[in-house]
C-alpha cells in the first residue's frame, strides 16, 4: 500500500536545488504585519506585528513543536510556511529553495509538498463534498491520477490508512464525528505525498479519549512516510510528548528553542517557566503543592536584547 | 455527613431532533455538600453541560425534563413558578459559562453589568452598587478597579472578563456556583490564574462550586469530589483521591491512560479508547462504554448499578466491581486479567 501512497521518486520531483541536507524547512528572520486600519489616504495607521522575527529550523523527518498563548503568532507562522500569507520581511527556505519570493506556478509544486492539517475539522471540511472529492480534489489538482478509477483506489487505500472504512468514500462530512473528520482532514493531507506537515492544533477540537488516537496516528504515519511535521498546539502536554524540538512563542517572537525534554527539564526564560508551572496536573496531590510562576513582560524586555542565543547545545534563549 | 446543599437523582433530559429524541442525560444523580468543589467531568456529548442546564431551569425547546429530582436545600426545584426562579437564579445559585465573550452585554459598562445584580438581588442603590462593584473587582484581582469600573466589555481580555463572570457571579454571596468550563477558552497561564483564584475566593466563603470540565489537570487541582459522565450517564463519583488513585471505572482509567506520561519517558506509545461514544438516538440497552471496554463481558449487556468501590461514598457503574467493595485494579486482578 505505501507505493500508492508515497514514493520517492515523485516526493524529490518537485525539489529546485535537489541538495540533501538534514534542514528540511529554514526560516530566517520571518516577518508577518498586519495592518489593522488605514486612514482616508490609504495609509495604515495601526499595525500589527503577528511575527517579528522568527528564525528557526526543521530537521527532515522531525517534529517542531510550536507553543505559545493566543496572539503569540504561532498560528501565523505555519500560515506562513505553507504561504497562506504573504511576509513583510524575512525568507522561509524549503529544501534549499526560497519560497517567500515565488510566484503561484512556480509555487505549485510546493503546495504539493507542503501540506496542512486545520484545527476545527468541523469547519475545515466542504460539506457539500463527499469524502472521496474531498481527499481527491488535491489528487485532481496535481494530477497524481490519470483515471477517475485508479484515483478511487488510492482514495479507499488512503482511508482504510487512516482507520476509515472504503465504504465511507460516498458520505459527507456531516456524518462523521470529530475524530473521524480530522481522519478524513489527515488524509486529505496526506493524499498528495507531502513531506512537510503543518499541524495547526489539530487535536485541540477533539476529545480527550479520542487526541490519543489521532496522536497516535500521526506517529505511524510520520514513521511510514517519512513526514517531517510543524505541530502548532498550546496543549503543553502533547506537545511535549509529539514534539523533538519545541518553540515557544510570545508576541510574536520566539523566546526559546530546545530539545522538548530539555525544554521541559531545564526551561530557561522566565516566560517558559511560567507557562510550564501552569499545566494543569492530571494527578491530585502533584497539582496541589504546585503553583503557577506569573510572568511579567515588562520585567524582560528591559532586559534588552531579544536574539536568540545558544546556551547550551541546542538550547537557544532570547535575552538570557 | 455533611449537609447535602444540593441533590439531583435520576435526572433525564432529552432533546427532540428530527431525527428522533436524543437522550442527552439519561439517569443522573449526585449530590453536592455546602463547601463542596465537585468536578464533572466528561467529553462533549456525554451529558454534562445539560446537566448543569437542568439544574438552572435553563433547558429551552427542543430540549425537555423528562423526570428526576432536583433538590437545592431540601426544597424541589422542579416545576418552580419563574417568579422563584428569579428569586433564586443570580442569587443564592450562580452560574459561569464557557465563553466569556458572549455572556457580557457589549453596550453595557462593567460597572454597570455587576451593579445590575446587587441592585436587583440585594435591593442596593446606585451609588452603593457601584461601590460594591469596585470591591468586586478587586476582590478577583483586577487592578485598578475604580478606572475599569466604567469601561466596557470589548476593552477587557479574555481572561479578564472571566473574571467580570466570577465577580459577578459571587457578588451576591451565592450558596452554589456552577461553572461550565470556565477556563477552556482561555490560556493556560490564564487558566492557572483563575483556579488559583477559585481557590482562594472558595477557602474566604463556603459557596459550594460545580466544576464542568473536560480537563482531568483541571479536577485534580481543584476538586474535592468528582462525577465522571459518559453517554449521558454517571459512569463514577467519588473523592479526587478515589479517581485518580483507586480508580472503578474502566472509562475513567481509559481517560487517564490517555494523557501523556509526566517526566522522562514521554516518548511512550499513547494508551488511546479506541472507537467513539455511543450515538445518544435511540441508544442500545446495557453499559454504554461496553463498546469500547477492553474488559466487556456477557454481563454487560444489561446496565449494571452503581456499585460500591473502594473508598468513601466511592461508587462505579461497572459489573467487575460486583461482589465486594474494591478498585478496578484489584477486581481485574481476582479474575486473573491484566489492565489493557
Amino acid at each position: 500500500m505505501s507505493d500508492i501512497l508515497m514514493n520517492d521518486a515523485i516526493s524529490s520531483k518537485g525539489a529546485a536545488s535537489g541538495a540533501k541536507n538534514d534542514v528540511l524547512v529554514d526560516v530566517r528572520n520571518l516577518k508577518k504585519h498586519f495592518t489593522k486600519g488605514t486612514d482616508i489616504w490609504g495609509r495604515s495607521k495601526d499595525v500589527l506585528k503577528a511575527v517579528d522575527g522568527v528564525s528557526f529550523q526543521i530537521r527532515r523527518g522531525e517534529t517542531f513543536g510550536l507553543v505559545g498563548e493566543s496572539g503569540s503568532g504561532k498560528s501565523t507562522v505555519g500560515r506562513c510556511l505553507i504561504r497562506l500569507y504573504d511576509y513583510t520581511a524575512g525568507e522561509v527556505l524549503f529544501d534549499g529553495t526560497d519560497i517567500s519570493k515565488l510566484g503561484d506556478k512556480q509555487l505549485k509544486p510546493y503546495r504539493r509538498r507542503i501540506q496542512t492539517i486545520f484545527q476545527d475539522p468541523y469547519s475545515s471540511l466542504n460539506p457539500g463534498m463527499n469524502v472521496l472529492d474531498l481527499i481527491g480534489e488535491p489528487m485532481n489538482i496535481h494530477g497524481l491520477h490519470k483515471s477517475g478509477e485508479e484515483r478511487k483506489e488510492s482514495v479507499g487505500a488512503l482511508l482504510e490508512r487512516v482507520g476509515l472504512k472504503r465504504e465511507h468514500m460516498y458520505r459527507y462530512a456531516h456524518e462523521f464525528s470529530g475524530g473521524q473528520r480530522q481522519r478524513i482532514s489527515i488524509a486529505r493531507a496526506l493524499s498528495v505525498r507531502p513531506d512537510f506537515v503543518v499541524c495547526d492544533e489539530p487535536i485541540s477540537a477533539l476529545d480527550v479519549s479520542v487526541q490519543a488516537q489521532v496522536i497516535n496516528m500521526l506517529e505511524d504515519l510520520q514513521a511510514e512516510f517519512g513526514l517531517t511535521y510543524l505541530f502548532i498546539a498550546h496543549d503543553l502536554s502533547m506537545v511535549r510528548h509529539i514534539s523533538d524540538r519545541i518553540g515557544v512563542m510570545y508576541g510574536g517572537r520566539l523566546v526559546e528553542v530546545a530539545d522538548s525534554d530539555e525544554l521541559y527539564e531545564n526551561p530557561l526564560h522566565p516566560y517558559t517557566k511560567a507557562l510550564l508551572s501552569s499545566i494543569p496536573i492530571p494527578d491530585p496531590r502533584a497539582a496541589r503543592t504546585s503553583s503557577p510562576l506569573i510572568y511579567d513582560p515588562r520585567g524582560a524586555a528591559a532586559g534588552g536584547d531579544q536574539e536568540l542565543k545558544e546556551v547550551s547545545p541546542g538550547h537557544y534563549v532570547a535575552g538570557y | 455527613m455533611t449537609e447535602q446543599l444540593l441533590t439531583v437523582d435520576n435526572l433525564r433530559v432529552s432533546f427532540h431532533t428530527r431525527a428522533g429524541e436524543n437522550q442527552a442525560v439519561r439517569s443522573v444523580s449526585f449530590r453536592v455538600g455546602a463547601g463542596d468543589t465537585l468536578g464533572i467531568v466528561g467529553e462533549s456529548g456525554s451529558g454534562k453541560s445539560v446537566t448543569a442546564k437542568a439544574i438552572m431551569d435553563l433547558i429551552a425547546a427542543p430540549g425537555e425534563v423528562l423526570g428526576g429530582e432536583i433538590r437545592f436545600r431540601g426544597e424541589s426545584l422542579r416545576g418552580l413558578p419563574q417568579k422563584k426562579w428569579r428569586q433564586l437564579r443570580g442569587n443564592r445559585i450562580a452560574m459561569v459559562f464557557q465563553d466569556p465573550m458572549t455572556s457580557l452585554n457589549p453596550v453595557k459598562t462593567i460597572g454597570y453589568q455587576i451593579a445590575e445584580v446587587l441592585r436587583r438581588h440585594k435591593g442596593l442603590g446606585k451609588e452603593a452598587a457601584l461601590k460594591e462593584s469596585v470591591n468586586m473587582l478587586r476582590k478577583v484581582g483586577i487592578n485598578e478597579p475604580e478606572r475599569r469600573v466604567h469601561q466596557y466589555p470589548h476593552e477587557f481580555s479574555g481572561g479578564m472578563r472571566q473574571r467580570v463572570m466570577i465577580a459577578m457571579a459571587l457578588s451576591c454571596d451565592p450558596e452554589l456556583l456552577i461553572a461550565d468550563e470556565p477556563t477552556t477558552a482561555l490560556d493556560v497561564t490564564i487558566q492557572a490564574q483563575l483556579l488559583d483564584l477559585l481557590t482562594q475566593l472558595k477557602q474566604q466563603s463556603d459557596t459550594a462550586i460545580v466544576l464542568i470540565t473536560h480537563d482531568l489537570g483541571v479536577v485534580a487541582k481543584v476538586c474535592t469530589r468528582v462525577v465522571v459522565m459518559y453517554a449521558g450517564m454517571v459512569m463514577e463519583e467519588g473523592t479526587v483521591e478515589d479517581i485518580f488513585y483507586r480508580t472503578g471505572h474502566p472509562y475513567t482509567q481509559g481517560l487517564l491512560r490517555s494523557l501523556p506520561q509526566r517526566g522522562g519517558a514521554n516518548r511512550e506509545r499513547l494508551v488511546p479508547i479506541e472507537g467513539s461514544p455511543p450515538d445518544l438516538i435511540d441508544p442500545e440497552p446495557g453499559c454504554p462504554f461496553r463498546e469500547r471496554c477492553p474488559y466487556a463481558f456477557e454481563k454487560c449487556g444489561e446496565l449494571p448499578p452503581m456499585l460500591e468501590t473502594e473508598g468513601d461514598g466511592h461508587r462505579s457503574l461497572c459489573w467487575l466491581l460486583e461482589g465486594g467493595k474494591r478498585t478496578l485494579a484489584q477486581a481485574l486482578e481476582e479474575r486473573g486479567e491484566a489492565a489493557r
